[in-house]
């Protein structure tokens, strides 16, 4: 991933930083200049919207041939949530076993290292997610 | 030190990774009774932090708690500070990062402490005099790390993962900090030169001339000034590198072992450096009652010792329905994992592409 791009995307990659359409209140993740539905009524009123960052499992699969970045993280389990707002995301189950892992399962979102270039290069941090029923409150 | 004005705790948390492993299991690795060593140290497990994790990581998610606690947001922070002596970068600030995801950035200050393992209490100290000066509102003292011994080296057993954040006020105080205080000298007892991966130390030298004489000092000090006896205090925190050293500290002090109880976390997660105090002070807190005295007294090598006299106010109880786990409910998740997984987590060995 380029220096640019990614300094460019940390407010969403950190803080899970989307817009709501405040013409007819959808929520866009990750963040578009117009809303779909709205086109041109949207102009201007799209505003940033921080996303609660918990949600549910839709659907996941067991990693076993990982990106030679996340090599020491193998086998790992990647997921589509859907978060509380309604939108969904892809991203990486953490400290989770893929045989724990059901669809319906509340996660959150926890900020972890998504790699690096190099180990002398850029570290590049986002978010991940977890059970929140072994991370939570008991 | 004492404050010019009121200051104190307004949220904290803790955060440990999850992974373990045992002193019996590093020792099978390398010929030596671990069991024996676990025992004699007083360490059963210590925590390991995933791939993915590292002091940015650590410190974000306890800050995030801790903010939660405290019911402010980002833009209220006005200073971020990061305790640690395992930065991911030698040079980036950590503070930077971490201010980043709290979206508290960018009209704030942040920087960096590196102090051994009394970088945290080094951040309270800053955040104290800002807050208590009228400089600023609410900042954040944090104290994380990820440690490591060489691989067979005696710190192997107990260097681990974990850290604690703190929101530093003026109002709405779960805790009043009454008074701080410090001892600091020029003591070699352990070090790591620039551009060196683990850190070399005195041997035995790291116990009476370090820890004990600061620890010892500082305190003694602190009681001088505060005027208290040691079970004037409902509680004490103290470094802990390992099971034995604080309560034996404690001991010579004249504190109980069941002061120190809620906040010896060492025996299950190990040595988590600078995140040790601040770690035993959220663990203590989550026990306290309104009304509790609370000693604190961190230890650095090079070296120096902070220590922290606490009030618990009413406001304790409000954290009973948080929806933020306790340090107790963290560490409960554990997996144990054997030599050869810790050594992959750690960078100790390396596979192919
Ligand atoms: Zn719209």
């Amino acid at each position: 991933m380029a220096i640019p791009r990614f300094w460019r995307e940390i407010r969403q990659r950190y803080k899970g930083i989307g817009v709501e359409c405040k013409n007819c209140g959808e929520i866009y993740f990750p963040p578009r200049d117009i809303c779909p539905e709205c086109r041109r009524e949207s102009y201007k009123k799209m505003e940033d919207y921080e996303l609660k960052g918990t949600g549910e499992v839709v659907t996941y699969t067991k990693v076993h041939e990982p990106h030679p970045e996340f090599k020491d993280l193998s086998p790992y389990v990647m997921a589509i949530i859907e978060m509380d707002e309604g939108v969904r995301l892809t991203g990486h189950l953490v400290d989770v076993d893929y045989e724990q892992v059901e669809r319906g399962m509340k996660v959150e979102a926890s900020m972890r290292k998504l790699g690096e270039e190099s180990p002398e290069g850029l570290i590049y941090y986002g978010y991940k997610f977890w059970p929140l029923d072994t991370h939570g409150k008991d | 030190m004492k404050a010019k004005n009121e200051v104190g705790i307004k949220g904290y948390a803790g955060y440990v990774p999850k992974y373990r492993v045992t002193p019996e299991e590093i020792g099978d690795v390398w010929g030596k009774d671990g069991k024996t060593m676990g025992k004699g140290l007083r360490v059963e497990s210590k925590s390991v932090p995933s791939p993915d994790e590292d002091v940015v990581t650590i410190s974000t998610q306890a800050a995030k708690w801790a903010m939660r606690r405290a019911d402010i947001k980002g833009e209220d922070l006005e200073a971020i500070y990061v305790g640690s002596e395992s930065h991911p970068y030698a040079v980036k600030p950590t503070a930077t990062i971490v201010a980043a995801s709290l979206a508290a950035s960018p009209h704030m200050t942040a920087a960096d402490y590196e102090f051994a393992c009394k970088a945290g209490t080094a951040a309270f100290q800053t955040c104290m005099g800002l807050v208590s000066s009228g400089m600023i509102e609410n900042g954040m003292a944090i104290g994380a790390d990820t440690s490591q011994g060489a691989p067979g080296d005696a710190l192997e057993y107990t260097a681990a993962a974990g850290g604690a954040a703190y929101v530093i006020g003026s109002d709405d105080l779960l805790a009043k900090i009454e008074e701080t205080i410090s001892y600091t000298t020029d003591t070699p007892d352990f070090w790591r030169r620039e551009g060196e991966k683990y850190p070399q130390h005195g041997g035995r030298f790291t116990g009476k001339p370090a820890y004990f004489k600061h620890i010892m000092n500082c305190t003694e000090k602190m009681l001088e000034r505060t005027g208290k006896e040691p079970e004037d205090y409902d509680y004490a925190v103290f470094h802990q590198p390992n099971g034995k050293f604080p309560v034996k500290a404690a001991k010579k002090l004249g504190f109980s072992k069941e002061q120190l109880e809620p906040g010896l976390l060492v025996t299950h997660i190990g040595n988590t450096y600078s995140g040790a105090v601040p770690l035993g002070l959220a663990a203590t807190l989550d026990q306290a009652e309104p009304g509790d005295n609370i000693l604190v007294t961190s230890y650095g090598s090079g070296a120096g010792s902070d220590s922290f006299d606490i009030m618990v106010t009413d406001n304790i109880e409000k954290m009973k329905d948080s929806e933020v786990p306790t340090v107790e409910e963290v560490i409960s998740n554990k997996e144990f994992i054997s030599y050869s997984v810790y050594a992959k987590f750690r960078k100790k060995i390396e596979g192919g592409r």
